[in-house]
């Protein structure tokens, strides 16, 4: 009847993948010579690799750690049989160097009659991290933190600055004046007002009160640190001041413009699509130009307010108008339905952003933040052209030193190093942030 | 039903300029906007205070003032006796020249890069990962002044270039030169050359035109024109008889032969530099300030341009690819006519402000000491004659053009490419 002579009853047991397709072997295959083309892109590649790694190892792998000066470094590299321009790293000057290059000329005690201050900034980035604890790491740690986070804008500019500690606190009761004032009125009459009378409290507290307070206080119970001028500011804490402060006070003020820009009053929109697109037209430098020329014209005339501080005002204008652009991407990323559904659960316009609009808007614009961010934290190199000292205007001060003169790779390679540590760190934490927030919209 | 009142009195009440949402935003509106009024009148009388005390009265007369100062880098001719306009002219073009040529390279760089970053070999992508970071995350001042570094450390001075058995050697069949004053390449010259004509006689904005180049450009343009005709030709031809013609060695042929015919009547040469004294001679030159600002920018950028490019190819869904495979599209035109014009519009936004962004960042070659607008206006002009607010304002108003016509650009480009949709 039938040709089938044999009929197999049981499976055939698998058979191992050829080896050329597993392994390290397989790996290669696939994904480094799948092809006559990737196979020459490969070879170029790890040709390119191998260069540039070995000349780089034959620079920077020489014991001049050590070494006092240049000189020196040239000796060392005589003994090793080395000659030419580019012998070898001389790592000396990082050595000596790196705490000017972190901390400027903030006093370290090597003057007559002054003691090592340094201390401050290293607590005040401390302080920095456990402020911002509660922010980064809401699942892990306590909510309590969240009032040390409220105090740090004043504890930080107190440890940085110095002077007495009556000053902030007196700065800070503005704060508490204002918020008193507000809810106290919000019981008898409308937000509008209570928010513009609670506002002008503050105002008024902050040019009578303060200043007779803090200095009353001051005759009573002197608590005060030695003043540091900012002048002595340099080095990677100056970038880091400038970046804080530009992000800290950026983001609230990009919020405020970024409503504005949405808003329906003609007016206040206007205002801030003018104030928006002006500072995202010019360059920072210009900005910076603002800042070293022309800000003390604007002012009263005597003010004079300190380079620094006006470098802060600018910076953060300029911060604010990129991170209005990003959160209003956030706020027209939203559905409508938002909106609409905040609306008709009978909420007014600051309990529906507080409530539902903003920590959505703001989850969303989380990479362009962050983005902008790392893009200010680089831009605080820019102040080098306006003479402060950031790390990339130090190394010309340390050139400027007959022991360093003709080195240039080293200190550029340093500071490059440390600001890719910060910015790249900063861009892996966004990744993590969004991943963790990520609520399933796929 | 007596119960039933009669409507509220529409009456105006000036408790409702705050309560009644009606007058509110407008309540709003004149608060915010006698504050802002406030503000600025502060500003000005601050200003106008601290001028009159200074004794500097704003005027614009300075720019119509021998400048004094010379310009080393430049496209139009200017000496030091020249007004401060001229000069602010001459550094606008310099910053408008390091911003063309960075966006071209910005544009290629970021593009390779972006599309090796996508590649099945692993080395490569990894590779290419690495150039980006490691370029996004470094300030792009430090970049500048590395470059430099690099141009004036490891190239050989003009004096190694002396001899026959010189330490130096010059690239490109002897017709490059490389050194650490700057890179030199050959120049266009004409023998029999039609000459130029000065437009605007003496005045701050003359220039010269060259008949040369005004002649090779109408040439080109209309065997183009010529070509594009052959091709719509060639299309017609196609549609009603369904053969095409081949055309592409007469198009070829209409496109090149008349330039080529046209160099060889105006003695089209290249001017070679040579190495006379203590510096090179001849040639274009090119100053190491606008060659390290000019890498520097468009490497920078190609690392946020490969980014988009990444991005704007992933954002195309596979799906788009596989249903025009099933269409039975060949992979080059499943490219030119599915994939490319998607992509584009999700790149072509994203890289034109990345454009903007190199123009502004431009202004960063005070570092180097390229004399572009920053440096000329805002820089030494500002230093010479004490005006900063008019500098600084004049300088940040041209900057301001600059963004909003690319700016204005990029709106025109989005509303033409926009997804229609309902």
């Amino acid at each position: 009847m039938s040709d089938i002579s044999f009929v197999r009853t049981e499976m055939l047991p698998q058979k191992d993948p050829p080896a050329s397709a597993v392994g390290v072997v397989g790996w290669m295959r696939a994904n480094l010579f799948s092809g006559w083309f990737n196979s020459i892109l490969t070879l170029v590649a790890l040709y390119f690799v191998i260069q540039l790694l070995m000349g780089l190892f034959h620079w920077a792998w020489v014991p001049t750690w050590s070494a006092a000066s240049l000189p020196e470094c040239r000796d060392i590299f005589e003994q090793l049989g080395r000659t030419g321009h580019n012998a070898g790293a001389c790592w000396g000057v990082i050595a000596e160097r790196w705490p000017q290059l972190l901390f400027g000329f903030y006093p370290n005690g090597t003057e007559e009659g002054t003691v090592d201050q340094r201390w401050r900034p290293i607590l005040a980035f401390v302080l920095l991290a456990v402020a911002l604890a509660p922010i980064l790491y809401s699942d892990r740690v306590s909510g309590k933190l969240i009032y040390f986070s409220g105090a740090y804008p004043f504890i930080m500019p107190w440890l940085l600055w110095g002077g007495t500690i009556w000053t902030p606190v007196a700065v800070a009761l503005g704060f508490v004046v204002g918020f008193v004032v507000y809810k106290w009125l919000l019981k008898s009459t409308s937000e509008l007002i209570a928010l513009i009378v609670g506002v002008v409290s503050a105002v008024l507290w902050w040019m009578f009160a303060a200043s007779l307070l803090s200095s009353g206080l001051a005759s009573i119970m002197p608590l005060a640190l030695e003043p540091v001028q900012s002048r002595a500011f340099g080095g990677f804490m100056l970038s880091i001041t400038i970046g804080v402060v530009a992000i800290g006070l950026s983001l609230p003020i990009g919020i405020v413009l970024a409503l504005g820009r949405q808003s329906d009053l003609l007016i206040v929109k206007t205002l801030c699509v003018c104030f928006i697109e002006f500072i995202r037209g010019v360059p920072l430098i210009t900005l910076l130009f603002v800042a070293s020329t022309l800000l003390n014209i604007f002012m009263p005339p005597g003010t004079n307010f300190d380079i620094i501080m006006r470098v802060f005002i600018m910076v953060t204008l300029f911060a604010s108008a990129y991170m209005a652009e990003v959160i209003r991407g956030g706020l027209a990323a939203l559905p409508t339905g938002q909106y609409e559904g905040a609306d008709s659960l009978g909420l007014n316009y600051w309990q529906a952003q507080r409530l539902i609009i903003m920590p959505q808007a703001l989850k969303i614009s989380i990479p362009g933040i962050v983005s902008t961010f790392i893009g200010v934290f680089k831009d605080t190199t820019l102040v080098s052209v306006i003479g402060l000292f950031d790390p990339l205007n130090l190394t010309n001060a340390i050139r400027a030193d007959a022991d360093w003169n003709g080195l240039v790779w080293e200190l550029y390679g340093f500071i490059a190093f440390l600001f890719f540590v910060f910015c790249f760190g900063m861009s892996r934490y966004s990744m993590y942030l969004e991943r963790k927030l990520q609520t399933g919209h796929r | 039903m007596s119960t039933l009142s009669d409507p509220p009195k529409q009456s105006f009440r000036l408790s409702m300029l705050i309560y009644d949402t009606r007058y509110r935003s407008a309540t709003i509106q004149v608060v915010a906007m006698i504050g802002f009024l406030i503000l600025v009148g502060w500003v000005i009388s601050n200003t106008v205070q601290n001028l009159t005390d200074l004794g500097k009265e704003p005027s614009f007369s300075f720019l119509s003032e021998p400048a004094g100062y010379d310009i080393n880098q430049r496209l139009l001719d200017y000496d030091n006796q020249d007004s401060h306009m001229r000069a602010a002219l001459i550094g606008l073009l310099n910053t408008l020249l390091v911003a063309f040529l960075g966006c071209i390279t910005a544009t290629v760089l970021g593009v390779i890069i972006g599309v090796l970053r996508l590649s099945s070999n692993w080395l490569v992508a990894r590779l290419m990962t690495v150039y980006v970071e490691m370029f996004r995350n470094v300030p792009v001042l430090l970049w500048i002044v590395f470059i430099m570094a690099i141009m004036i450390e490891t190239l050989p001075a003009p004096s190694a270039f002396r001899g026959d058995n010189s330490d130096a050697a010059m690239h490109v069949m002897d017709s490059v030169a490389l050194t650490n004053r700057g890179v030199y390449v050959p120049e266009p010259l004409f023998h029999n050359s039609l000459g130029n004509v000065s437009v605007f006689g003496d005045a701050a904005v003359r220039f010269d035109i060259s008949l040369d180049l005004i002649a090779f450009l109408i040439v080109l343009g209309g065997s183009l024109f010529v070509s594009t005709k052959i091709r719509q030709w060639a299309d017609a031809k196609q549609e009603s008889t369904g053969l095409r013609p081949t055309i592409w060695h007469i198009r070829a042929a209409v496109v090149l032969l008349p330039s080529v015919l046209l160099l060889l009547v105006l003695g089209f040469h290249l001017g070679y530099p040579e190495l006379k004294g203590f510096n090179f001679q001849g040639g274009t030159h090119m100053r190491n300030s606008l060659i390290a600002l000019w890498l520097a920018l468009s490497l920078y950028t190609a690392a946020f341009i490969a980014e988009i490019v990444r991005s704007g190819i992933l954002a195309i869904s596979q799906g788009q690819t596989e249903a025009a495979a099933a269409l039975g599209l060949r992979p080059k035109r499943i490219m030119n006519l599915v994939i490319l014009p998607q992509a584009l519009r999700v790149i072509i936004p994203p890289l034109i402000s990345n454009y903007l962004n190199l123009t502004k960042n431009s202004s960063l070659a005070i570092a180097v000491g390229y004399m572009d607008l920053t440096g000329t206006l805002m820089g030494i002009t500002m230093n010479q004659t004490g005006r900063e607010l008019e500098t600084v304002m004049l300088g940040m108003l041209v900057y301001l053009t600059i963004s909003l016509l690319i700016s204005s650009f990029m709106n025109w480009y989005n509303n033409r490419v926009k997804l229609v949709e309902r």
